[in-house]
């Protein structure tokens, strides 16, 4: 036996050079994207007082206006409930088709899902202006791009929620030779419905938002309003819109929270 | 065992207020569809559909990059860019908001109420309006949609950060203080060693929002693939719609796996 050297001094603590590496690069890549962008702190300064003349043109806010938009808001709030609506009921046979524990074929689940996150990675504004683009200005394309959007939201988490249940039931009733109708109907929708009208709450609240800007790019609602009135310089009209806006979706997402906190 | 004794064991359920809520959805989807005229379809409807599609399977390609300047990576570059420091701003800035918002670092319930009700007024303003206002202070550009995520994001991070905060173990604290440590060595030594992993976390979660969000702001000048996405749209060249959409859905799938990676070895 070699008589090795016993340690007397306190181990090293780990190499920290990884993380000073990591920090280098982040910073490195933050100095990367302020010269992409041409931010520049001077500018911001020197187009601050802008902004404090726009805000202070903001700031009483036009209450007559109220009443011109009071049926942007509705049709807004509209194209939200029509469009979480339709998505949900389209999203209920895709994420039964998508949900492996029911659907044993790879060559079934996979490529759905797959096509699942292809319609999540496009932005609702951007489906909205495509849809515009096919037909025409209105609330139609808006409605359908929420729709679109819906889908691909409610029909993830909800197969992700029928991957997650109890087997137990399913199994029993195979075992008594149930087919896969009664199987879906008896033991997956009693376990997954309060979670599925959960997530059709929560996709209704991010709908709302979405359908208050829509209208930029022409697809109906409120948002409208906003380039009708940034056009003309009314901005006290503008904080108006905003206000409405924020007071609506505010009460929407309590009633909503407060309904999904009832259901789990 | 006889029928109505088994339907008799069925669990009673509050019948009324179950109508009542049937009743209540049924009022608004009557509501909701009334209202709705019945939409007119642009007879060039289904020719257009086409031509998206015959443009999204052949992409223009020599849009890819063009030495030019103004071609797809060079715009894709610029929503990364502006998504990266959007985020870096409000990653930063919400910090302080955070400390406000969480209950127990804040003095009393109305502090961190009145926290949290400043995030969720920041989280509710919509970004596309808060680009418009910084597009009138610094001019169109991408510098305008830096700075209008950065704020934005500030009201989700915000909240995220404060229950990270909230559910921060008060034991290291406490024993921080038991020895005379002061506000400062506490902050460095027990609070941001407990709660830094979770605020990286979610900042690379905001991160993957701001590169969709970043990708939109373009529609109304605040810099980004958005721009020459709405061009491309209003000139019908759907050659050039079809590689742009290819392009983001790549970019943010791309986006998406690294972070959701480096998330998953932060945590």
């Amino acid at each position: 036996m070699m008589n090795q050297p016993i340690k007397t001094s306190i181990p090293k603590p780990p190499s920290k050079i990884k993380n000073y590496v990591t920090l280098l690069l982040v910073l490195f890549l933050l100095w990367g994207s302020s010269i992409q962008t041409d931010s520049s702190l001077a500018e911001l300064v020197a187009g601050f007082p802008n902004m404090m003349d726009l805000l202070n043109q903001m700031v009483p806010p036009n209450w007559g206006y109220f009443d011109n938009i009071t049926d942007a808001m509705l049709e807004t709030i509209r194209m939200a409930v029509i469009g979480t609506t339709f998505g949900a009921i389209l999203a209920i046979p895709i994420a039964l088709f998508s949900a492996s524990n029911l659907i044993q074929n790879i060559w079934v689940f996979y490529p759905i899902r797959f096509i699942l996150n292809l319609i999540r990675t496009v932005p609702d504004l951007l489906l909205a202006s495509i849809f515009v683009a096919i037909f025409g200005l209105g609330s139609l394309p808006g409605i359908l791009a929420l729709m679109v959007f819906s889908i691909g939201l409610i029909a993830k988490l909800t197969y992700e929620s029928i991957e997650a249940i109890d087997p137990g039931p399913l199994e029993a009733m195979e075992a008594v030779g149930a087919n896969k109708i009664q199987l879906i109907v008896f033991g997956v929708i009693p376990q997954v419905a309060a979670h599925f009208i959960s997530y059709v709450l929560y996709t209704f609240e991010i709908n709302v938002r979405a359908a208050a800007v829509l209208g930029l790019v022409g697809a109906g609602g409120i948002g409208l309003f906003y380039n009708k009135t940034l056009g003309f310089l009314e901005y006290d009209k503008t904080s108006s819109i905003i206000i409405y806006t924020l007071v609506a979706v505010l009460a929407i997402d309590y009633i909503s929270t407060k309904l999904r906190e009832k259901l789990l | 065992m006889s029928e109505a004794a088994r339907k008799g064991m069925k669990p009673k359920k509050n019948r009324a207020g179950l109508w009542g809520i049937y009743l209540a959805l049924a009022l608004i989807y009557i509501w909701a569809f009334s209202g709705m005229n019945l939409p007119e379809i642009k007879p060039t409807a289904g020719q257009i559909t086409k031509s998206i599609f015959n443009g999204m399977f052949h992409p223009d390609w020599d849009y890819v990059s063009d030495p030019g300047g103004e071609d797809l990576l060079h715009g894709l570059l610029d929503t990364l860019a502006i998504a990266a420091l959007g985020t870096f701003i409000s990653a930063v800035l919400c910090v302080p908001f955070a400390f406000w918002a969480a209950a127990n670092m804040s003095k009393g319930k109305a502090a961190s109420g009145t926290g949290k009700f400043v995030l969720s007024f920041i989280r509710t303003f919509p970004e596309l309006v808060m680009a418009i206002m910084f597009i009138k202070a610094v001019g169109p550009g991408s510098f305008a949609g830096v700075l209008a995520l950065g704020l934005h994001s500030i009201g989700m991070l915000g909240k995220l950060f404060s229950e990270e905060v909230e559910n921060m173990d008060l034991g290291p604290t406490e024993a921080l203080m038991a020895t005379g440590a002061n506000r400062f060595q506490i902050l460095w030594f027990a609070v941001i060693p407990q709660v830094i992993t979770g605020f990286l976390s979610y900042t690379l979660y905001r991160f993957e929002i701001n590169v969709r969000s970043a990708a939109v702001l373009g529609v109304i000048g605040a810099g980004g693939i958005g721009t020459p996405l709405i061009f491309a749209l209003t000139s019908r060249d759907w050659n050039r719609v079809g590689i742009i959409l290819l392009g983001i859905i790549v970019m943010v799938t791309v986006i998406d796996l690294i972070s959701g990676y480096l998330r998953r070895k932060i945590v």
